[in-house]
């Protein structure tokens, strides 16, 4: 794997297999020694141009569970201008000797940038840039999934027939994003549920059905429902008239929550919003898999950097986007 | 500068015929077979076709201002490289060309470089904020003699200073190009509104926000009786709404940019601002709708809508990267590449809507006339048999964001003569030097 | 062309020879970890693992398990990606004697690994090595304490290791080298 920049440029086979080494480096993380030497002597960056702790804490874990050096370059509020900070600290990160930088961007489409400029020769994964994709977030959705329905006889499966339904702001939702095209690819059936303003004007290309009405996806009994975080500019921004209305339409209720079949997965790739989105009901029962995806993501991030960074290199003259 | 007499040898007119031209003292001389000419330097013009001087409406000098970016001189050259005998410079400079200093200022560097006639683009409002009317009388009485204006850039949008700018105008002939863009709909847009778009995660500039414009500016135009120009057309909606107002005898004209001929948005999916320009490049109904547009009449002419900038404002992100594109020196290329070639226009047309029309619809003087014996000796060559993988040396402006490098391109402008004398020979930008 | 240097009942004979040693050496099977290499090491393991409760009733249940060693290799970055495998160990490898199993011996930087893997898991009480085929050039100094069979060859050629689990047949051959 060259770069991981979107879920799209993965085939069945290769997110399998990233989800299968995940479940080894899951096992790591229940021995005593959960340090690996893989990545000895590689350098990781987090490049994070925008806030997320517990993105960049998960990447953490994971390069310095794989024995990596990791320098954690936080640009937020420098103060160069935000097109020159991306080149300038790129070609810094590549004097520096990076082997792979993570990068965390509000601009869609920045790590590609990265990837394709020049500037640097390192690995480039997609940490979440602007409202386009989040693909290590989908892989540790699906891998939670997985896990939930499959168990240890989880390694070498799919996610065929699997019905996710996506709930919420579609539109600025790099997490739904990443998560239609990996479901699709393993074989999932996706529904997208969202206020009319919060879906994309134009989704008929998308794998995914999509509606308006959360009490149908709920009494359709879907095997997992995803509910997406409501940003607050959201809120401001006139998609919808206000929380409350948000809430009672949209939102996972203790009502809604009950009417689920009981092994039904409720996710969120966090924080939540408890009581706009979902209810404290629904995030803290038994079939929340919230903190399971916390604890699943340093693996699929550890496996994401382990097949990024071994294997051999091309170099730069035959690199091309994997 | 001394006007060296020429002798065009065998070269084909607009009209298909072959002829020799002879151009002496500023005019065309002479039009004929077997012409010769003493003292006069001989342009082989076999398999060339002459055409009028390009006129372009909508171009952007950057100076005063923004001379990193092009100035007077740089921008010139590379009109002259295209073919180009005149520039109309949008009003959106450092200064705003706002005031009667600033076009009279811009029309004296235009005549200084010696490259192209400079016709100054006055702004509608001041600093193009869009909330009082520039001294449009002013402008249009002073020694630029500026007729058209335009806050391109930025849309006109409040309806009754755009009435009064639509009114105020009728008394010098003078004409209002909108960049019709509603500003609401638009609010952080990023690339043409569709499935893309949602893809990308980059943030939509719908169609209506361009039609919508337009359709509420060609009623206006039509209640107080004035002239109306729409900027770069891009949408098939805004060709029917175009339509539709010319049906009923609206005095509208429009234009549509080489790029909005050629290229489709799905070049935004490589996240290469080079592609990056507003209005965005669109889908590929809307480039057969406005080629069909351009054919038909509906569109009036193609103006490039060039637009420098440097390196540094398009090599970064997607979002934070500078709008347009650079398009003097590609714009015949690329009006022969998609609208020549598969016979939507013969050369004719194109001496129509790269040169008469534009002229015209500028009360520009002395351009984009004929080729006959007494017009100004403004004209170019160009060679329709050439075809060239478009690199940075096909540019001659100051900055290289051109979205066709790397792309091959038809045909080739070798020499273009402005004022009687040559401002490029053999495909090579002269030193001309006033 | 491929030469078969071991048929099925050679190998059978020799993994049977390898399970009797292995006692020996450890005085009958208790604390005893047969920890196979992915993916024909593990297979070999359950093998000799199975042969040993047949000559020991009372040898342990869970004698048999897995230990993967590609995030411990130290060549990840010379050649192509490699899949881990899963690591299974039956139970604590503390105060154990822990014999590895591999297919054939090479250079011994598998073997490298696998110490290193295995001391990530804890503390064994001794370490030994059995392996199917020793076929020389070693670059550690690593020695296999049971050997199935000795078989010198040049660096050129290669040695094909068939098990009937994965590979549907019991053989190995030797083939190519010769110019």
């Amino acid at each position: 794997m060259r770069h991981l920049l979107s879920t799209r440029d993965l085939s069945r086979d290769s997110a399998v297999e990233l989800l299968d080494v995940a479940e080894d480096m899951a096992d790591v993380q229940l021995r005593e020694v959960k340090r690996l030497p893989t990545l000895r002597g590689k350098t990781v960056v987090n490049l994070f141009f925008e806030d997320s702790t517990r993105t960049r804490i998960s990447f953490e874990a994971a390069a310095k569970r794989l024995s990596a050096d990791v320098i954690t370059f936080s640009a937020k509020g420098s103060s160069v201008s935000k097109g020159e900070s991306l080149k300038d600290t790129a070609q810094t990160l590549a004097a520096i000797g990076a082997d792979a930088v993570v990068i965390r961007h509000h601009a869609s489409g920045a790590p590609q940038v990265l990837a394709q400029s020049g500037w640097i020769d390192a690995g480039i994964i997609n940490a979440g840039d602007g409202t386009h994709e989040h693909p290590t977030q989908a892989l540790l959705d699906a891998f939670t999934i997985r896990r939930r329905l499959h168990g240890a006889a989880s390694r070498g499966r799919a996610l065929d027939g699997v019905r996710v339904t996506i709930v919420g702001d579609v539109l600025h939702s790099r997490v739904a994003r990443s998560n239609v095209w990996l479901l699709d690819t393993l074989g999932a059936e996706v529904s997208l549920v969202a206020p009319p303003t919060l879906l994309p004007v134009d989704t008929d290309g998308w794998p995914a059905s999509v509606g308006y009405d959360l009490d149908d996806a709920v009494d359709a009994a879907p095997d997992a429902i995803m509910m997406l975080r409501i940003q607050q500019e959201r809120m401001d921004g006139g998609f919808f008239p206000n929380s409350r209305e948000y809430s009672r339409a949209w939102g996972l209720d203790p009502e809604r929550f009950a009417r689920l079949r009981p092994d039904t997965i409720v996710m969120h790739p966090g924080p939540m919003n408890r009581g706009l989105e979902i209810s404290a009901a629904a995030a803290d029962s038994m079939q929340s898999s919230v903190l399971e995806q916390v604890a699943n993501g340093v693996s699929v991030r550890m496996a994401a950097l382990y097949l990024l960074l071994s294997g051999e290199r091309p170099s730069s003259s035959e690199r091309e986007v994997a | 500068m001394v006007s060296q007499p020429f002798l065009i040898r065998g070269v084909s007119l607009p009209d298909g015929s072959r002829a020799d031209l002879v151009l002496d003292d500023g005019v065309i001389a002479e039009i004929g077979s077997g012409l010769s000419a003493a003292g006069a330097a001989v342009v082989d013009a076999d398999g060339l076709i002459a055409l009028p001087g390009l006129v372009d409406l909508h171009t952007h000098l950057r100076e005063p201002g923004y001379e990193q970016s092009e100035t007077v001189l740089t921008g010139t050259r590379a009109a002259a490289a295209g073919g180009f005998t005149a520039v109309f410079a949008m009003a959106n400079t450092s200064p705003v060309a706002d005031t009667a200093g600033v076009v009279e200022q811009e029309l004296a560097l235009g005549e200084a470089a010696g490259y192209a006639t400079v016709q100054p683009i006055g702004a509608v409002t001041i600093g193009l904020k869009g909330e009082r009317l520039a001294e449009l009388g002013a402008m249009a009485r002073s020694r630029a003699q500026v007729r058209v204006f335009s806050d391109d850039g930025f849309c006109v949008f409040d309806p009754l200073l755009m009435r009064r700018a639509l009114e105020y105008v009728k008394a010098f002939d003078g004409v209002i190009a909108q960049h019709a863009q509603e500003p609401r709909l638009t609010v952080g847009a990023q690339m043409n509104e569709g499935a893309l778009s949602g893809e990308l995660g980059l943030t939509g500039w719908p169609a209506v926000a361009e039609e919508a414009i337009i359709a509420r500016d060609v009623l206006l135009a039509e209640h107080v009786g004035s002239r109306l120009h729409i900027c770069h057309v891009s949408t098939a909606g805004s060709v029917e709404v175009i339509r539709w107002a010319k049906a009923r005898g609206i005095a509208v004209t429009a234009e549509v940019t080489p790029h909005h001929l050629l290229l489709t948005e799905d070049l935004a999916a490589s996240y290469d601002a080079r592609f990056k320009v507003n209005p965005p490049l669109r889908s590929r109904e809307d480039v057969e709708a406005v080629r069909a547009a351009l054919a038909d009449g509906t569109i009036d002419i193609v103006a490039t809508d060039h637009a420098p900038h440097p390196i540094e404002a398009k090599e970064v992100e997607w979002d934070a990267a500078a709008n347009g594109m650079v398009g003097l020196e590609s714009a015949l290329s690329v009006v022969h590449a998609s609208v020549v070639e598969d016979g939507l226009l013969d050369w004719s047309d194109v001496a129509r809507v790269l040169s008469s029309a534009p002229a015209r619809i500028g009360r520009l003087r002395g351009q984009g006339q004929e080729l006959a014996v007494g017009s100004p000796a403004e004209l170019t060559l160009y060679d329709p048999a050439a075809s060239r993988e478009f690199g940075t040396g096909d540019l001659a402006g100051r900055s290289v964001n051109s979205p066709y490098l790397g792309r091959t391109l038809p045909g080739r402008v070798m020499a273009t003569f402005h004022n009687g004398y040559a401002t490029v020979l053999d495909g090579r930008v002269e030193e001309v030097g006033a | 062309m491929a030469r078969i240097v071991l048929t099925d009942a050679d190998m059978q004979r020799a993994l049977t020879r390898i399970s009797h040693e292995i006692l020996e050496s450890n005085r009958g099977a208790s604390d005893l970890l047969i920890l196979g290499i992915p993916t024909r090491g593990t297979v070999l393991a359950r093998r000799i693992a199975a042969i040993i409760q047949r000559i020991e009733p009372d040898a342990p249940a869970a004698l048999a398990g897995s230990l993967d060693v590609t995030m411990y290799r130290d060549d990840l970055g010379r050649t192509r990606t490699r899949t881990p495998s899963p690591t299974d160990i039956p139970t604590s490898i503390d105060g154990r004697t822990v014999v590895l199993v591999d297919d054939v011996l090479f250079s011994g930087r598998t073997i490298r690994a696998a110490f290193d893997a295995l001391s990530d898991l804890g503390r064994a009480r001794a370490v030994r090595l059995a392996v199917l085929v020793d076929r020389g050039h070693r670059d550690f100094p690593i020695r296999a304490d049971f050997v199935g069979k000795n078989l010198p060859s040049a660096t050129s050629e290669r040695i094909n290791v068939h098990l009937r689990e994965v590979d549907d047949d019991d053989f190995v051959s030797i083939e190519g080298g010769e110019a």
